[in-house]
């Protein structure tokens, strides 16, 4: 079964075919049934490859199925590469995928274009698939430019709306920044190494680079910059939160539960050179660290829903990068996964809700709602326990080896442990200020009449928030993958460090409780300071770094395009048209249409030519 | 003989130019005939009578026949030969003769230091022949091939619509 | 007196050609054109035989029998051509044909 994998992203791919070269014209349940059901049948032949791949105890499988392009002594093969690493993502990308498509046939009933989320959602899966199976880095980012297109699209599906393009265009531009980056690297690595299959090259990279090498470092930057492009960590992480322009269950798939941690994933799957490069795996820790309090800060102010959301994702794959950084490989993935699952069902269940309100966004003009939406209100129990780690919930456990992994390293170890300490305080503050403000006090505004929903949307709910609960049971196959870089031992902590652990997440839910649901705390007359109204403009605006961007770079390139308006380049080639077009003018003269004329001048050259040989 | 050949080049000169004189354009025609039969006498003269004898028939005979159709068809009266007389102003023949009489200067120019003298000598049809299915028999098919696509073009261009 | 300066046989050959071609560039019936179009043809078969005379060779005649050829087909296909032009313009003046001007 497992020579089958190229199955994987075909389904996916035939559906976006059938959807594309169809444009429209099925019937909403065909579309529903190709969509869904293309994502579902990938993932039962995933769950089958996984079976037999476990069953089978190999460490990796290699199928090549063509290949792809021989230029010189560059021939990338279109070939797959399953390990425990794949394995995971390839479970993640078609489980939550198909949940999610599930979802959508129900959240999209009433678009228009339901054929084209469908055919979009589609190629998106197909290109995610390849992402993680390529064998080689050029497969892989293909898979890279196709998320990176398809969240282009999606982002701007409302297109009609002029705010929800340029959230798109935000995200493509921004994103595309990391992408030089990473393609450059990709230069870099092939020139140096001479392949791209990743399996060559870290055997390769190996052997010949010593640690601390500046080709080492100079190469797992560029890596870095792809990464923190597609998964919005510092700098590059403003374009996440307007990507909530899209549809909700976009949101989810996207831009909570697959697409941003591609990043994760590359760094994961190069790990080796990351090895390689101990001040740049230090850098991806620290990036870590200060994007995910950022965001956390940020996720604070919001009032936006889905914004909340969105920043609370920035900062949970800052929980990744710190994994990464402090070498806990198979932690970052395990919490990849765990996030997968809670993000998605906050993310899914924010949908229901803005569904249920009519495309209402804003949390202080909801409230009271857990009466009126049972459902959404436990996935958002379940699913905010998990985000703030409370113990035994999925969150809780990759969570806690991530912190502890930081813990145990050296020298900035105890800094980064704080500061992702600190960061799960403030988790728990701003999960629970959501949580509290939508479905406790005062009932605002419209009530809801009912709640949307219907097995299809409620269905993939509760898969997801038994997900969210008993996530954190799995074991992921990862160890053969990580195996030679990661230390096994257990780990060693006082109790009272893993009390405080503990204990702080919950206190920073008492501290939410007490703020927004007791009100204990009049969070009015903290705002009637200056200073506290000024950090909170500060914080809502992301620490304002949209409003460096525009300054740094958008206005100076808008001044320069603006006084090389009449483009000086241009100028030249037009140049080159005046003058043809005025030689035209003069040639056209000669062409009379008089048949009598182009004789006489035939006859002309004749004499011309015989007087040419007598002179001659 | 020579004289016969110098008799037949002025009679085909002088017919040659009332051709293009002429402003009935039937009277051009039998002109034109005369030419063509004043140069049939040269060939003949000059030892190639296969050509002499294909001469008079496809050129002067059908040849002309064919312009002499046409005319019939198209159907030209006085009025054609009263527009025909307003289009040959004497200024229009100036710059065309000067520019044919500088050519013809070139052409005897070129011819002036040939000195060699031909003696007719009999080429007839046989040898002839044996070159055109011998070493040109490729150019015959092609003539061929000429021949009819001007056969299908001619039939298709003055198809009534 | 039984041989013939080659000279007066393509000057003979010269002279039809230049009377063609006034003919060309002066007249505005087109009848008129195809037929003086048929005389410079003629003119250079002439040259051939002239110069094949000279040698005593048959290559001349055979070369004039693919100018004959040619003219024939050339006749046949301008012939039609003019019937075509009269229908669509009734004049055969061939200075109403200016429709292709640059």
């Amino acid at each position: 079964m497992q020579e089958f994998i190229w199955l994987l992203p075909s389904f996916p791919l035939a559906g976006f075919l059938i959807l594309v070269l169809t444009s429209g014209t099925l019937s909403r349940i065909t579309v529903a049934v190709i969509g869904a059901g293309s994502i579902g049948l990938s993932f039962l032949v995933a769950s089958i490859i996984a079976v037999q791949f476990l069953g089978s105890g190999d460490d990796y499988y290699i199928k090549e199925v063509w290949a792809w392009m021989s230029v010189g002594g560059f021939s990338p093969g279109f070939s797959f590469y399953l390990d425990g690493l794949s394995l995971v993502m390839m479970l993640i990308i078609t489980g939550v995928g198909f949940l999610i498509h599930l979802y959508a046939t129900g959240y999209m009933a009433d678009d228009p274009s339901y054929s084209r989320f469908f055919s979009y959602m589609n190629l998106f899966i197909a290109a995610m698939l390849m992402l993680v199976l390529g064998d080689n880095l050029v497969l892989l980012y293909l898979g890279w430019e196709g998320v990176g297109l398809c969240s282009y699209l999606l982002i701007g599906f409302w297109y009609t709306k002029p705010e929800n393009g340029y959230a798109a265009r935000k995200a493509f531009v921004v994103t595309r920044v990391g992408d030089t980056s990473m393609a450059i690297g990709l230069f870099l690595l092939f020139a140096q190494l001479g392949t791209l299959n990743i399996q060559d090259m870290l055997h390769v990279a190996e052997v010949e680079w010593n640690i601390g090498s500046g080709l080492a470092i100079a190469t797992t930057m560029l890596l870095l910059g792809g990464a923190v492009g597609k998964s919005a960590q510092l700098p590059l992480q403003t374009w996440l939160p307007d990507a909530m322009a899209g549809p909700t269950p976009i949101s989810a798939l996207i831009h909570a539960a697959t697409m941003v941690t591609a990043g994760v994933y590359l760094i994961a799957r190069t790990h080796v050179l990351f090895q390689l490069a101990p001040s740049v795996q230090l850098l991806v820790a620290w990036i870590g660290l200060i994007t995910l309090l950022m965001a956390g800060f940020t996720a604070l102010t919001q009032s936006d829903i889905k914004r909340i959301l969105a920043f609370s994702t920035v900062s949970q794959i800052g929980y990744m990068f710190l994994g990464l950084g402090v070498g806990a490989w198979s932690a970052a993935i395990f919490h990849l996964m765990t996030h997968a699952f809670f993000k998605a069902l906050l993310f899914l269940a924010s949908g229901t809700v803005i569904l249920s309100m009519h495309h209402e966004q804003s949390i202080f003009k909801m409230g009271g709602l857990r009466k009126a939406l049972p459902v959404s209100f436990a996935s958002f129990l379940i699913g905010s326990l998990a985000l703030t780690a409370f113990p035994y919930t999925s969150g809780y456990f990759s969570k806690d080896e991530i912190l502890l992994a930081a813990l145990e390293l050296d020298g900035p170890g105890i800094f980064l442990w704080a500061g992702g300490v600190l960061g799960a305080f403030f988790t728990g503050i701003y999960t629970f200020r959501l949580f509290f403000v939508v479905f406790f006090g005062e009932t605002s505004g419209h009530p809801p009449e009912k709640e949307v929903g219907g097995w299809h949307m409620n269905g993939p709910l509760i898969v997801l928030m038994v997900l969210s609960i008993f996530g954190g049971f799995i074991s992921i196959p990862v160890d053969a993958v990580f195996g030679h870089g990661e230390s096994h031992e257990e780990h060693h902590v006082s109790a009272l460090v893993h009390g405080f652990m503990v204990a702080v997440p919950l206190l920073g839910i008492l501290v939410s409780y007490l703020c927004f649901h007791k009100k204990v705390f009049s969070i009015e007359k903290l705002m009637s300071y200056s200073i506290s109204r000024r950090l909170h403009k500060f914080w809502h605006s992301g620490w304002g770094m949209d409003w460096l961007y525009d300054r740094v770079f958008v206005f100076p390139f808008l001044w320069l395009s603006r006084i090389n308006h009449a483009d000086l380049v241009d100028r030249f080639y037009g140049l080159i048209v005046e003058v043809s077009k005025s030689a035209n003018k003069m040639v056209v003269k000669s062409q009379t249409g008089y048949l009598r004329w182009y004789a006489f001048i035939m006859a002309l050259g004749l004499v011309a030519l015989l007087l040419l040989g007598i002179i001659l | 003989m020579i004289v016969l050949f110098y008799i037949a080049a002025v009679v085909a000169v002088i017919a040659t130019i009332a051709v293009i004189l002429q402003t009935n354009i039937v009277h051009a025609l039998l002109y034109m005939v005369v030419s063509l039969l004043a140069i049939a006498v040269i060939f003949y003269v000059l030892g190639a009578p296969f050509a002499a004898v294909l001469e008079a028939i496809v050129y002067a005979g059908a040849i002309m026949v064919l312009f002499l159709f046409v005319i019939m068809m198209l159907n030209l009266g006085q009025h054609t030969r009263n527009e025909e007389k307003s289009w040959l102003t004497p200024r229009g023949w100036i710059g065309p003769s000067i520019l044919s009489g500088i050519l013809l200067a070139q052409l005897l120019s070129v011819m002036a230091d040939l000195d060699q003298d031909i003696i007719p000598k009999q080429v007839g049809v046989m040898e002839v022949s044996a070159l055109l299915f011998g070493p040109y028999v490729l150019a015959v098919e092609l003539a061929s091939i000429l021949l009819l696509a001007g056969l299908v073009a001619a039939y298709h261009l003055a198809k009534p619509k | 007196m039984s041989s013939i300066p080659i000279e007066h046989g393509l000057v003979l050959s010269a002279i039809l050609f230049a009377i063609g071609l006034i003919g060309v560039l002066t007249r505005r019936n087109i009848v008129f054109v195809l037929m003086s179009l048929e005389i410079m043809l003629n003119a250079s078969g002439l040259a051939f035989i002239v110069a094949a005379s000279r040698w005593g060779h048959a290559e001349g005649q055979v070369m004039f029998l693919m100018i004959l050829t040619l003219a024939a087909a050339e006749v046949a296909v301008g012939l039609g051509l003019i019937i075509q032009m009269f229908r669509q313009f009734k004049t055969i003046d061939i200075n109403v044909l200016s429709e292709m001007k640059g």
